[in-house]
This record gives C-alpha cells, structure tokens and sequence, in this order.
C-alpha cells in the first residue's frame, strides 16, 4: 500500500496547472535553511491532499534538494555517504556521459544551476496567473526575512497556447505516455503494460527486481522519497520550423517531417496506427493513443524511424528490461509563444521538465547516455536523439521508406541544455526530519 | 575516426595498439560507470580473469552444459549483450585454478550493465562468477558493486586486430540474410 499521505503529489500526481514558477536557492547556513524548510513545508502537499482537494485548490508546491543542499541542511556526513554515487557527484560532474558537451556545457548554463552552491528548489505549479503572482508575493516577502538563504535565480513557466491540451513550443502534444504505479489506483491505457511496481520510482517499496535494497539512511529521510533529473531545454523555435521547410515542400509533407523526428504526429496520433496521415481523433482517445509496439508493427522503421524520439526514448517491445528504465516526467514550458507564422525573435523559450525515478544511473543517465546519445542506437551509425540528443551539425536522421530510405545529413541542434540537476524529492516526513535536524531529539 | 567512416572500412583489415592501461588517454570516454576501454578494430570486449575458489571447478563444467542448453532452447537469450563471441578458460596457476571469461561485442559494457546483471540471474551465468574470489554477495541488488568487480578483474588488450574491422555483429547478420535472400531470388527465376 502506497502512503499517499507520506509521498509528495509531484511523483503521483499531474496537476491542472497554467502556469507556475521554479525557484532555485543557495542557503548560507543550515540554520537558515531549516528555518526557510519549516516554514515552507506546511506548503507542501503530498499526495494524499492533493487527491483530496484538486478541484478546490489553485497552487501546488513541492520541495527537494541537492545533495550539497542535504549537506547544507545539516545532514551528517554518514548518511550523505549512504546516497548512491551519482547523486554525490551531481549533473555537472556526468555532464561528459550525459552529453551535456558543446553548446550544451555545463559553463553555458544560466541561473546558477551548475553552481555547487544551489541546493534546493521550490516548485510553484498555479491554476492562473494571479494565483502564481499572490503565491510568488508571499514567497518573496517570507525569503526577505530569510537572511542566510538567497534566491539564485527563479523560472517562469507558461504553457503554450491554444491551451485546451499539454504541447511544447515545437507544438508535439505532451502526456501521452506514462508508466503507471501500482497500487497508486491509476488503470494504464491499452498498450502501456502492467502497472510498475512502486520501488521503480518510490524509495522504501519493492521494485521490478525484489525488496528494496541499498536505501539512503536513516529510513525516515529516504522513506517515500525519490530522485528528479531537471532540464532546462531551450526549444530553437524558428530553427526548427526552417528545417522543416527546407526538408519538406508542402505543409503536409512538413507535418510528417515533424512527425518522423518524434515518432507521434504533432497532434499526438502514434505514427504506427497512422503511418500516413494525421488522425486528431486517434491522438485524443486514450484507448487507443498508446496502443501499439514496434518489433511486430513496425520493425523496420516504416513507420516511425528507428532513430526518432518517441522509439529512443520508449522503445517499448524492442529493449530488454523495459521495466527497469521507466520514468515519470513530470514539467512545464517557459518563454513566449511563438506565432506560427513570425520570424526568430532570439527569447528564449523551452522545456523546464523533472525525469522522477528510484535509481538515476539506471534510469534517467541510461536514458540521458544510451537511448537519446549513443550514436549507434539500433545500429544507426551516426545518429542521435533528433529532439534532445546532443547535436553539433554532424550528424544524420534516417527515415526508412520504400524503395530507399531518406537520409537527412547535418541534422541542426533543435535543443539547447541550458541548465539541469539532481534533486532528491523527501517524503513529507523527511522534510519535518530535516527541518529539525538541529533540535535535541 | 567517425562510426560512419569505421563502417565503410570493413573490407580493409586492421590492427591497434593500445596503451598500456588499456585507454587512450587523449580521448578517454566516461560511461555511467567509469571510464569506457575503446573500441578497436576487433569491436569492444573485454577480458576477465579471476581466481576459482578451491575445489569449485566441477560447478564450471556443469555451468557450461547449463549454458549450453539455455542457449539451444531459446537460441536469442544473450541478445541483449550484442555479443559476437564468448570464450570461457580455465586454466593453472602455480596449483590454483583461474579462470577467464572473454568475450567480444558491439557495444561497451557499460551501457548495457544492469541488463547484463540481469541476464546474470535469469540464465544461470551467476553460478560461475559465484564461485569465483571477490565476487559481492550482493551483485543481485548492487550493480555498482558488479561493475567494480569486472573493473578490477578486467585485463585490458594490448593489441587487437579485426580482418573486417568495426563490423556489428548485426551487420554481419544482415549480409548473410541479404545473401540468402538474393539465393532465393535467383531459385525463382529459374
């Protein structure tokens, strides 16, 4: 049985948020971040209120830290040695293995995300844009008060019109995919498989493998806790529209471009049950939007290219221990709307998402180094993630076609990392033990 | 040298030397695990040698019809390993026995190792590395703990050659299925 009670809503919940904000602290010592964590974890919902009070509410917040910002809290130096290795180390130090390299380089990154010195973040999700402006208010009058804990820098995020459902700035509809927990109530879709067993993404629950194993301690700071991978992806809006027009002739054929590179057409139609043409009705039916494999449907690539996001990133029949390298995603867009029709303004605008797993070697970085950068996924030579793979203009996108396939060569970088961490998500109790840490016990 | 370009080299053989060390420092990959060994005309591989532990040998012999078994009846079960070759030894040493587990593949080992941890367990490869010096009780649930035990026991290459170097073992497949397949056209033109 999940304690709902116990997990923050981020990691079973989405919310139906417009809007929001991402604020990104440094404390300066650990009594003055406990005392920001005690004020501000009467806040934070877990998951068991948020199913409650969904309908009612209009601000969601959820808390997690660093590894540094564990430290700084006060955590002894023999449990931060319990945390598994590549949490220590944080993103900046994979950033070769994660092909954070290039234009993609940790030195590049905005808001102090690559400092050691951030240590936590406060995640703001609102109903509306008033309700973001009054929470924000009251956050920033209580940080004022706050000597010993700076903000470093915060994060507007929008959604992206026409706001009747979830789509990036590149305008591919989001949520169509996510692993289903068991025991968290939730029914997967046709095709999404079985429920996951909890351990796979809640610290302190059996995963696909057995009994929980190798947990930070003690068990109260662990317990009903999780890792999240955040990506600050700054989406090349106009750039990508140009490639599009300069690989395809008509709109139509622009429209299954786009659709080849992330494998589901914009409108979220899997490109495997419509090979050929949009299908708005099919991407809106739950019982069939998910539906389908690709080792018997579409082994070849005919379909959906064996290189294009959607197959990297969820390869469905066609890896081995899928059940192991599940994830929840979890995030929001930031930056203006870029109207189809008007030219690169230079703002930047993007994806400011969480990647919510158990292990971040075997899940996210797997994901992050294998799937999305090995340049000889399923063969492919010289290829990577077309959407947020590291691109330096080298390399190629092949699209499988009878009677020979296309070949796309100096594939543009469609992305740009502009910022990322690790963060571990406490249960709720976890978050009283660590505002207290300094009390006598 | 690019992937694309190592593929159009197949038909010229090669040979590398490697450092001493196994790496090449100036270009020295990392994985998620450590530092990745190249990749050399003979593909990627590595070579692990450790101690049996004394009066355990019988157990290899009976592993090896395990595995051979396992194999035949579900011939794709090692799949996931990319695998060209694997070659097991045993072999003495002043009166104790070690052992070497070889094996040549397509991808580093590192991508793939929880997998390979897995497989472990699903095909009875453990019960040769638990009769071996060192290795962690605890491999099931402890990947790092795995990964450390190959490093340590690994003995990287100094030389490697490939007569068709850089070839997958996929690529290899689909020119025999290319070939039976024009066999078959030429049948039924007859």
């Amino acid at each position: 049985m999940l304690e709902f009670d116990d997990i923050q809503h981020i990691l079973l919940m989405r919310v139906p948020a417009l809007t929001g904000r991402y604020e990104f602290l440094s404390f300066r010592n650990a009594t003055g971040g406990r005392t920001w964590l005690s004020a501000i974890r009467e806040k934070v919902q877990s998951a068991a209120e948020v199913r409650a009070s969904v309908e009612q509410e209009k601000r969601w917040v959820t808390v997690a830290f660093t590894w540094n910002g564990l430290r700084a809290l006060g955590v002894d130096e023999a449990s931060m040695a319990t945390f598994p290795e590549e949490f220590r180390q944080g993103m900046v130090a994979r950033a070769e293995m994660l092909g954070d390299t290039g234009a993609n380089h940790p030195d590049k990154w905005v808001g102090g995300l690559a400092s050691p010195s951030l240590h936590a973040i406060v995640i703001l999700f609102a109903g509306d844009e008033a309700e973001r402006e009054r929470c924000v208010t009251e956050h920033n009058k209580f940080i004022a008060q706050c000597r010993d804990v700076e903000v470093l820098s915060s994060l507007d995020l929008a959604a992206v019109p026409p706001f009747i459902y979830a789509h990036d700035h590149f305008g591919y509809r989001d949520r169509l995919s996510q692993p289903v927990i068991e025991g968290s109530g939730e029914v997967p879709t046709p095709g999404s498989g079985a429920p996951l067993k909890p351990g796979e993404f809640i610290l302190g629950y059996p995963d696909e493998a057995g009994p929980p194993a190798n947990l930070p301690q003690p068990e109260i700071l662990s317990r009903n806790g999780s890792y999240m991978a955040y990506r600050r992806l700054q989406e090349h809006v106009g750039r990508f529209r140009e490639f599009l027009r300069q690989n395809a002739d008509t709109p139509e054929e622009q429209e299954l471009l786009a659709a080849k590179l992330m494998g589901r057409w914009r409108s979220g139609a899997p490109l495997v049950l419509s090979p050929t043409k949009d299908d708005p009705m099919l991407a809106v039916d739950p019982q069939r939007n998910n539906d389908f494999n690709y080792k018997e449907m579409d082994p070849q690539g005919y379909a959906v290219p064996l290189g294009s996001h959607a197959r990297r990133m969820n390869p469905r029949d066609t890896a081995a221990n899928m059940n192991r390298r599940r994830m929840i995603r979890r995030g929001a867009t930031y930056g203006p709307y870029l109207p189809e029709d008007a030219p690169e303004d230079g703002v930047e605008r993007g994806i400011a998402a969480f990647v919510i797993c158990a292990s971040l070697i075997r899940q996210f970085e797997f994901a992050q180094n294998v799937w999305a950068n090995d340049r000889n996924f399923h063969e492919l030579g010289n290829e990577r993630d077309p959407v947020i793979g590291n691109q330096d203009g080298t390399l190629e996108f092949k699209i499988p076609k009878r009677p020979i396939r296309k070949k796309i060569t100096g594939l543009p970088a469609f992305t740009t990392v502009r910022g990322g961490a690790y963060f571990f998500l406490p249960g709720i109790k976890a978050l009283r033990y660590l505002a207290t840490l300094g009390d006598v016990r | 040298m690019s992937d694309a370009s190592k593929q159009t080299s197949w038909s010229k053989p090669a040979a590398m030397a490697i450092p001493k060390g196994g790496f090449f420092k100036d270009k020295v990959e990392q994985g998620r695990y450590g530092t990745i060994f190249p990749k050399t005309p003979a593909c990627y591989g590595f070579s692990i040698l450790a101690k049996v532990i004394p009066g355990r040998e019988e157990r290899f012999y009976e592993y090896a019809r395990n595995i051979e078994q396992a194999v035949a009846a579900q011939p794709d079960c090692l799949a996931v390993l990319k695998l060209h070759y694997l070659r097991w030894v045993l072999f003495p040493i002043k009166g104790d026995t070690y052992f070497m587990y070889q094996g040549i593949f397509d991808t580093d080992f590192d991508k793939y190792t929880e997998d390979a941890v897995n497989l472990f367990a699903a095909t009875g490869l453990r019960t040769v590395f638990e009769n071996l010096e060192g290795f962690p009780p605890d491999w099931q649930t402890n990947a790092p703990a795995f990964v450390k035990f190959v490093r340590e026991h690994q003995c990287p290459s100094f030389l490697e050659y490939g007569e068709y170097p850089y070839v997958s073992a996929e690529e290899i497949k689909k020119a025999l299925r290319l070939k039976a397949a024009f066999s078959d056209m030429l049948d039924q033109m007859q």
